[in-house]
């Protein structure tokens, strides 16, 4: 066992500062540490995404990152993106889509999807597909979850230019 | 007001059978707040890890634990001889073997348990793993059933007699040490002399391989002793609780009211989750030896690697026809390879499962079957992963056979197809292999999908890629895939179907409030699939009550009613058979309660959509809602207070449904690449619930049939090492791999089952990894291929290719 290093974070917008080992991996701080545990553990391996979250503006699959590297960053996790009261516009689209069965991958596959449109407001069917093949489903084919991402962009987009 | 609203408009407000509801399930799981297993926190808990074994097959000398139990945090290390004493070293396993639970003198497969650390954090769990010593004195290996069926090496000592003669297996007679059992199904003599002196034969040798369900969660449990109360609570990814239960009961002496098992929200489950692993049983030992709660949790490569492997068959085929094309038999041999330990998960009848549905969806007067099961160094398992029980193994045999005939006869494979289907008159159908198919139209569902996909525009069109090809314009070749499959799924009739003794029936319990909304458990339980929503339509449309005022609770042995749980696609054949009869029930006390209220005879009110109403006169009714209320508030001559109902549902017959896939598929002749330009899937599940569910069920079958049959496989190597252990080698397709499915369908409704429902989630799995196989093997036809073994890979395509000289 090594020495205790102490970590400063925010996640989901709070603050927080513990004492923890370096090797502790982000996705355990997360799921154990701080009790967030929508992001999912499908492999630990960086292969599945089912523990993607946003670090610092970008995808990270948090199970290939210490606590130690997260040190001082911004993490948002799907717990960040929207509530109960105002879900973010893929959480909608995903529920009226059909873009999940068993849920497991939900999580990871919504942070990720966040942060791909933010990347590209409004991506092709290919660009949806290439950008999120990190994240593995074993439910739905992706059919619908593509589906889903993409109606989502255009009410994002639909949603921005009325503003406009 | 009130009359503005039509019938159409009430029947819409129920949200019932056969609209596409959306998710009840999905508010939680889109914000990250679906509880797994791997969510549950207790005070006090500590983590269990296995020391597995590296060898396998290997003597163990001996296990010092003693720097493991040095390590700050770890609170004990469990090996065989801690639990010999309570007699849990060895557990029974599903298909009547045993199994050890930690290594008990020697290891069988890579991987196997050897010891348990319990920890205070699983970091420190996985600090003390690395801490034991264990010294191994390695065996020979076998990992080849043939030669295992020669070998003098023995496998499985407890299975010889002191007397070296070998005891009979649970499925009868062994003729050598690593044979598990022989299973025979209808007429060998007849079946032989039929194809023996038929004008056409065809025959192949085919390896349907190893593979593994692989759902995104891998398993885990948390065992709760509470020794004040001596219960013991049990959370876990069981798609079988209730056996759970029972099992957990039997094999530790504690009494079963005691032991309450609870599924939460499971992460996919395949047949992954159907058998019982000795992680459950070291965690539950582990709590109660140190009284605390103990979570375990498989990390990816333990779950690729130990828990429940499917297929691994080697087929052997031989069919006869006339020169006309109409086949006369079918002869099938299997030998299975099942691992260290015969942990299939199969009804106890049936060791091969419904192996013997292999004469698929043709009209075959003789077949014969034999399947003989083997002992290798390999995991045990072989779980139905997204099927009932090798019936994917079946449909993958016999439209592979009907391709092989095809070639032999030199005929259209569609053709083929089309005039030996069991004709829509003939049901219900007498298989020769002991079946009764109950419906069908095949001949409907076929033509429809080739018209759909325009076949004879496809062959055109392949026919002149092929002269393209031959003069050097393209080297892209084109296959089509074509699959017809029959399924056969809802086990089953407790008559012939059980498991350990527990017959495979299934329950619904409802229990409907005053206010006119209700609470229904059944003993099956959701792992994606969506019961949630679509058993409460299915209330919904028999009670009259809005499916969005029905909760529908599952997966808590303490409160819903004893079923046999969610595999085999047995949710809606079975449980959502008993969800139709209790409703009924329901339903039939509210037409007294309903009678009474209307001054009239219970034979003079009907039912409608929500409501009772008088016979010829629909203004005189009352609504199921108020009737709701009436049971709790009335007091109804003759009729207890109240209104709830049970059903235990033992279904008749299984339900069979069948499906047309067409897959279109261009393949690069050098790099082996293919490109799935085009797939169709037209399914028949009878009575569809939910239409946008089945389409979502459909994806994703397909899509792990694609993973299978182009690449997903554990592959070991002539050590038993698992080649395939992590994601990187084991093929799971991402969204950029999979393309966009053409989903069709036709309804032939089961006779038998009470909304004539048949279960779809498998179906597309079934039938779609003989269609992309199928595929891979059609566009090497013209250049002389017959059969070429799955999983079709690039670097087995490309090799395809090269055998066939078109590398130049
Ligand atoms: S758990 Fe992090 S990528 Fe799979
Ligand atoms: S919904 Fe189950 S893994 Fe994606």
């Amino acid at each position: 066992m090594t020495d205790k290093m102490h970590i400063k974070m925010t996640v989901n917008g709070q603050a927080q500062e513990f004492l923890a080992e370096p090797r502790e991996l982000l996705i355990h701080t997360l799921r154990e540490r701080l009790d967030i545990t929508g992001p999912h553990i499908g492999c630990e391996t960086s292969h599945c995404g089912a523990c993607t979250v946003t670090m610092n503006g970008k995808s990270v699959k948090s199970c290939t990152v210490f606590v130690a590297q997260a040190n001082g960053s911004d993490v948002t996790t799907i717990e960040g993106l929207g509530t109960p009261d105002n879900l973010h516009v893929l959480q909608m689209a995903f529920k009226e889509h059909h873009g999940l069965q068993c849920g497991f991958c939900t999580p990871g596959m919504i942070t990720r999807a966040s942060k791909l449109l933010e990347e590209n407001p409004s991506p092709t069917e290919e660009e949806v597909r290439f950008g999120m093949a990190g994240n593995l489903c074993r439910c739905t084919g992706y059919q619908n979850i593509v589906k889903s991402i993409l109606a989502a962009a255009a009410e994002m987009n639909a949603a921005k230019e009325a503003a406009e | 007001m009130k009359d503005e609203i039509t019938r159409e408009d009430r029947v819409d407000a129920l949200g019932g059978m056969g609209c596409k509801r959306k998710r009840v399930e999905d508010a939680r799981f889109t914000q990250g707040k679906g509880k797994y297993v791997d969510d549950i926190k207790l005070p006090g808990m500590l983590f269990g890890d296995f020391v597995r074994s590296p060898y396998a097959h290997a003597r163990i000398k001996s296990i010092d634990t003693s720097a493991a139990l040095a390590v700050d945090g770890v609170v004990a290390v469990l090996t065989a001889d801690d639990l010999r004493p309570l007699g849990l070293h060895w557990m029974p396993t599903l298909a009547g073997d045993k199994q050890m639970v930690l290594a008990d003198g020697k290891v069988l497969f890579q991987g196997q348990e050897v010891a348990y650390v319990v920890a205070r954090d699983r970091y420190i769990a996985a600090d003390a793993v690395e801490l034991v010593e264990v010294e191994y004195e390695d065996l020979p290996v076998l990992v080849d059933p043939f030669e295992a069926l020669k070998s003098d090496v023995v496998l499985r000592e407890d299975l010889v007699a002191e007397d070296g003669s070998l005891p009979d297996g649970a499925h009868g007679p062994r003729k050598h040490p690593n044979h598990i059992f022989t299973w025979e199904v209808g007429e060998k003599e007849a079946t032989a002399q039929v194809i023996d002196s038929a004008e056409i034969v065809a025959e192949e040798s085919m390896y349907y391989h190893r593979t593994h369900p692989c759902p995104l969660e891998t398993c885990g449990c948390v065992a709760s002793m509470d020794k004040v109360n001596g219960k013991l609570t049990l959370w876990g990814t069981f798609q079988a609780p209730h056996a759970i239960r029972t099992i957990v009961s039997l094999i530790s002496g504690i009494e079963e009211h005691n032991i309450r098992v609870i599924s939460p929200d499971i992460g996919g489950g395949f047949g992954n989750k159907v058998g019982a692993y000795a992680g459950y049983v070291c965690s539950v030992v582990a709590s109660i030896v140190t009284g605390v709660s103990v979570k375990w949790i498989e990390d990816r490569m333990e779950n690729l690697m130990t828990t429940a492997f499917a297929r691994d068959y080697w087929m052997k085929g031989r069919i006869s026809a006339t020169p006309e094309g109409k086949i006369t038999g079918l002869w099938c041999e299997v030998t299975a390879d099942h691992g260290g330990f015969d942990a299939c998960a199969d009804p106890t009848k049936f060791p091969a499962g419904f192996m013997n549905i292999c004469t698929g969806s043709y009209d075959i007067p003789t077949a014969y079957l034999a399947v003989d099961g083997v002992y290798t160094n390999k995991a045990p398992g072989g779980v139905s992963y997204r099927c009932s029980f090798r019936v994917t193994e079946a449909v993958y045999f016999i439209e592979r056979m009907i391709e092989v005939l095809a070639i032999e006869l030199n005929m259209d494979a569609a053709e083929l197809r089309r005039i030996n289907f069991i004709r829509k008159d003939q049901f219900p159908y007498q298989s020769a292999l002991g079946w009764e198919y109950d419906s069908g139209d095949y001949h409907t569902a076929w033509d429809k999908a080739l018209k759909a996909v325009d076949y004879d525009g496809l062959r055109a069109e392949q026919a002149q890629r092929v002269e393209e090809f031959k003069a050097g314009k393209t080297r892209k070749l084109m296959g089509v895939g074509l699959s017809f499959f029959t399924e056969i799924v809802g086990a089953g009739p407790v008559k012939n179907c059980d498991i350990l003794g527990l017959g495979m029936f299934d329950s619904c319990e409802i229990r409907i409030h005053p206010t006119g909304s209700a609470i229904a458990r059944l003993g099956t339980i959701s792992q994606g699939q969506g019961h949630a929503t679509t058993f409460a339509q299915i209330l919904a449309s028999e009670i009259g009550l809005p499916a969005d005022s029905i909760t529908i609770e599952e997966g808590d042995t303490d409160t819903a009613p004893y079923g046999l749980g969610t595999y085999g696609s047995r949710s809606t054949p079975v449980a959502g058979a008993a969800t139709a009869m209790a409703g009924r029930k329901i339903r039939a006390k509210a037409q007294m309660i309903a009678a009474y209220l209307l001054e009239v005879h219970d034979d003079d009110v009907e039912f409608d959509v929500d409501r009772f109403a008088v016979k010829g006169a629909p203004e005189k009714f009352k609504t199921m809602k108020e009737i709701a209320f009436a049971a709790y508030n009335q007091a109804i001559p003759g009729i207890e207070p109240g209104l709830e109902a049970v059903s235990y549902y033992d279904p008749p017959n299984m339900t069979y449904p069948f499906g047309a896939y067409v897959c279109v598929m261009d393949i690069d002749v050098d790099t082996g690449v293919t490109d799935i330009r085009r797939f169709y899937a037209l399914d028949d599940c009878g009575t569809r619930i939910n239409p946008m569910i089945i389409e979502g069920q459909v994806h994703g079958g397909l899509t792990e049939a694609l993973a299978v049959a182009l690449g997903q496989e554990i592959a070991y190597d002539d050590m038993g090492n698992v080649k395939t252990g992590t994601l990187m080698d084991f093929f799971l397709p991402t969204a950029w791999e999979v393309p966009n499915y053409e989903t069709d369908y036709t309804v032939t409704p089961s006779p038998h089952h009470p909304i004539g429902a048949k279960g779809v989630g498998e179906s597309p799995h079934v039938g779609g990894v003989p269609c992309f196989s199928n595929a891979v093997n059609d566009a090497f036809r013209a250049f002389g291929l017959r059969h070429t073994n799955m999983p079709h890979d690039h670097w087995r395509i490309w090799k395809t290719a090269n055998d066939l000289g078109l590398h130049g």
